[in-house]
């Protein structure tokens, strides 16, 4: 699910790490200031809107659901627990109904307690914002179909019932999803007070449950986090305490020049991606300060298939054939780093079965591009000549990757340009149609372990809103017959995930061959940290758990 | 006495005599041949990029080069360590062989250092010739018409003033750059060479009109003006012939400094992402390349911020020159010549 979001270990890293027991507090670490940075903020900082792991990843610390992924190491972090819920319940009324029991003595950081009121209201608030997965994750909740027609007006009847006096909440959905209570464990099921604006918040800061609060934040600045005077401790893996007592996320340095403040100890973290030219010097130098792990997560080109030359599928392969994967990973930092694709669902992950149709010899692996056959292509489409946008981000790697796409498409007979935009708003704009981007380049990151989080969410006809920010089926791809195979994999899900897997494993080659965008790498995820930073843990599910690594 | 009628039966006039005290400026006259020669070796791009027989626009992730016998990858992977990471050729020093490196790109940066300063002249050139044509015409119109012309003129002027130059052109390349502009009469394309050249021709109109302004204003009162409108000479022959000649000096001393200005502010533009767009190269558009490779290939960003420091020092000194041969007062300081 989005941009930059979750993280992610692979299938293999799922089955080889084992459950990682809850690590003891140790309170002489107890303290200091962890510094992060950042060349810009995330954007908004209300959790039921972000769709960034830029603060997916501080709201660990922050909010809480009625579950969670659980805060611990590698792929165990993919588990789900119970965090506002006392536990998990089992379904009832064959899949379709869920019955919460409220955790008693909960305290947002504003010093109320939370109750069954704001569950629910928090429920009806996914709507009233227009979160971006309303429609994708929770639109299977009763009621939520009046909802999505009319936000403001959202009251989930049916769907999301309170009950004050047995502390308990019922949620009711309309078919069994396999995949629902992984999405309670994301922020956009965050729990928030009931009188939360029913607006995208921005940059006020809304209070939540967890260790940390959101003291202040400029998006042209900085962002800091203190502790919550009221937390306690309810449960160590849904939601430990943290150590440092502050965050400091400032906002604006270069990448070079975060490299430098980490090298000189300035800073301890930095969210984006180390640049190529830094790469071989903390690889050898700083490689104590490296950790390199695995994501199931994509680099792709999203092509906007309602926009000539795109709505063209010969026009979309031809690019898909052109792409030399090998360059791209060249860009990115070389194959420590990355490994090329050319199809939708990553390595290791539920559903995936190797395909690559876009290579010199189809079969399996990307090996070299066909520029022969893309040419051909081109030709054939009648697009030859047509002016293309690429929209970058403004980030090095980003831009680069631009550059040479703009030479690519040079190549294939296009009028190509390409433009980095501010990268806190290039997610968003180019998926509003409003903008008409025809190209783009971009990430998406998976929200939870399922194949549905690429392919429905990405590709899926209810993802796509016209003149939306939030319509993150970027390529405005809606195949009526792909569409309805989507929907019954989903429903296969619930009883035989299996045979669900290999469901999405044959729609991935269909979406694939439709070229609705183009695969580009997976890449790894490289955190460099300063020499201070102690108990670096990485999970799988939301990256380095920031809170639980101390600086003293 | 018959000397010195002698003297002015032989007088060279006033713009030969110029071109003698410029002539005899050495400094001026060696800055003269320096910015030649820079114009001349970016005129070359094409031919050096046929004899390095690269394509300075194109991503050569994959390429390799000659040296010493050997084929050398152009983006080379570290081997130590951790194994992360590329890093683009550093400067040979082989002329038409990476002389001076690689980009992240694997591109040629000698070759874009030479198309980029094509583009940087020529915007700095042709966004002068805007600045100067603009101004000069609101500058004699509001100097000689004065009254409600002047007024209205004046108070365009002070409002652009009114903005410090950089956050304006800033903000007009922001708006710009994506959408190019249409004016029915004249369309801009994004991405095209001109709008950089549309937007600094704009925005420092007023630093020439003002002054303008305020000479055709003196001029206006002078004897000869009021001589010609009392014959009835038309206006706008008055404008031609007698005032546009009487501040030409003023503008000629502008053009040097203006295209030393107008040199920095594309570069910054550039810089910035809003100036020149690639696949296009600028002295701007480089540095920002080679901003992420200061580290391990700081002649990526060095060699296009020399050349700007070069092109705009000697253009500031020809333009000092050039004001010491054209402003009367020289002559005086410069005595008996």
């Amino acid at each position: 699910m989005k941009k930059w979001l979750l993280a992610g270990a692979t299938a293999l890293l799922l089955t080889a790490v084992s459950g990682t027991a809850y690590a003891e507090y140790k309170a002489e670490h107890r303290g200091g200031t962890i510094r992060l940075l950042s060349r810009s903020a995330g954007g908004t900082l209300d959790p039921h809107v972000n769709y960034t792991l830029q603060y997916w990843q501080l709201y660990q610390s922050t909010y809480d659901g009625l579950l969670n992924f659980k805060k611990a190491a590698g792929a165990d972090g993919f588990n789900v627990v119970a965090d506002i819920a006392e536990e998990i319940p089992k379904p009832e009324n064959g899949g379709k109904t869920y019955v919460f029991k409220i955790r008693k003595g909960i305290m947002f950081s504003d010093g109320r307690e939370l109750g069954v009121k704001d569950v629910v209201a928090s429920f009806q608030r996914i709507f009233k914002v227009s979160s971006p997965t309303a429609g994708g994750f929770y639109s299977v909740i009763v009621g939520a179909d009046k909802c999505l027609a009319e936000p403001a007006k959202c009251a989930l009847e049916g769907g999301v019932v309170g009950d004050e006096a047995a502390g308990t909440v019922t949620i009711n959905l309309t078919q069994p999803d396999a995949e629902f209570l992984y999405k309670l464990g994301l922020p956009h099921a965050a729990i928030l007070p009931a009188d939360a604006p029913a607006q995208d918040a921005g940059s006020v800061p809304i209070p939540g449950t967890g260790p940390y609060m959101f003291a202040s934040y400029d998006p042209n600045k900085a962002l800091v986090m203190e502790r919550n005077p009221h937390f306690k401790v309810w449960s160590e893996e849904a939601q430990p305490d943290g150590y440092p007592d502050k965050v400091q996320y400032d906002f604006g340095l270069s990448e070079e020049a975060a490299v430098t403040a980490i090298q000189n100890g300035e800073a301890d973290w930095t969210f984006d991606e180390i640049p190529a030219d830094r790469l071989g010097e903390i690889g050898t130098k700083y490689k104590d300060q490296v950790h390199v792990t695995p994501l199931t997560a994509w680099w792709y080109l999203p092509m906007n298939t309602r926009l000539a030359p795109f709505d063209n599928e010969k026009a979309r392969q031809a690019v898909s054939y052109a792409i030399d994967r090998n360059a791209l990973v060249k860009i990115f930092g070389g194959p420590v780093l990355a490994q090329p694709v050319c199809q939708v669902l990553p390595p290791g992950f539920p559903g995936h079965e190797a395909y690559c149709p876009y290579t010199k010899d189809p079969g399996a692996k990307w090996s070299a591009p066909d520029m022969e056959k893309a040419k051909q292509l081109v030709e054939e489409s009648g697009t030859k000549g047509q002016k293309v946008t690429i929209i970058a981000e403004d980030k090095a790697i980003s831009k680069s990757v631009g550059i040479y796409l703009q030479s690519v498409l040079t190549e294939l007979g296009y009028q190509a340009e390409v433009k980095p935009i501010a990268t806190n708003i290039q997610f968003t704009y180019i998926q509003n149609t409003n903008n008409k981007v025809q190209m783009s380049i971009t990430q998406w990151y998976q929200d939870y372990p399922a194949a549905s989080d690429f392919l429905y969410i990405l590709f899926g006809c209810e993802s796509f809103h016209e003149g939306s920010d939030s319509s993150v089926n970027i390529a405005g791809f809606c195949d009526k017959e792909i569409n309805d195979k989507m929907k019954a994999a989903l429903a296969l899900g619930v009883e035989d995930q299996a045979a669900a897997d290999k469901m999405w494993a044959e729609i991935d080659k269909a979406v694939t061959d439709k070229a609705p965008a183009a695969a580009l790498f997976t890449p790894k995820h490289l955190d460099f940290v300063s020499k201070r930073v102690g108990n670096f843990q990485f999970n799988s599910q939301f990256y380095w758990m920031v809170t639980q690594s101390w600086v003293q | 006495m018959a000397d010195a009628v002698a003297s002015l039966r032989t007088s060279r006039g006033p713009w030969a005599t110029a071109l003698r005290k410029l002539s005899r400026d050495r400094a001026a006259m060696a800055c003269l041949a320096v910015f030649i020669l820079i114009v001349i070796i970016c005129l070359l791009a094409p031919a050096y990029a046929t004899f390095a027989n690269t394509d300075p626009f194109r991503s050569s992730l994959d390429a390799t080069v000659d040296i010493n016998g050997q084929q050398v990858p152009v983006m080379e992977q570290s081997t130590e360590g951790l194994g992360l990471g590329y890093t683009p050729i550093g400067p040979t020093w082989e002329f038409g062989s990476y002389f001076l490196g690689a980009d992240t790109q694997g591109r040629d940066v000698m070759a874009r250092l030479l198309y980029g300063g094509r583009n940087s002249l020529l915007i700095a050139g042709a966004s002068t010739i805007i600045t100067i044509l603009f101004a000069t015409a609101i500058g004699l119109t509001a100097g000689f018409f004065g009254g409600v012309t002047d007024t209205i003129l004046s108070r365009i002027l002070d409002i652009l003033w009114a903005f410090p130059v950089y956050l304006l052109a800033i903000s007009l390349s922001i708006v710009l750059i994506a959408h190019g502009i249409d004016l029915g009469i004249i369309t801009l394309e994004a991405g095209s060479l001109w709008l950089p050249i549309f937007i600094i021709g704009i925005v420092y109109i007023p630093y020439i009109a003002r002054p303008i302004r305020g000479q055709v204003l003196a001029l206006r009162q002078s004897e000869f003006v009021l001589a010609a409108i009392g014959l009835g000479v038309p206006e706008h022959r008055i404008l031609v012939r007698d005032i546009l000649p009487n501040v030409s000096t003023t503008l000629i001393v502008f053009v040097p400094l203006m295209l030393a200005i107008n040199m920095l502010t594309e570069s910054a533009l550039s810089f910035l992402s809003i100036g020149v767009q690639p696949p296009d190269a600028s002295w701007g558009t480089i540095i920002q390349d080679g901003q992420g490779l200061l580290y391990t290939r700081p002649w990526v960003a060095l060699a296009p911020g020399i050349a700007i420091a070069l092109t705009v020092l000697v253009l500031n000194v020809l333009g000092d020159g050039l004001r010491d041969a054209l402003d009367p007062r020289s002559k005086i300081r410069l005595g008996g010549d």
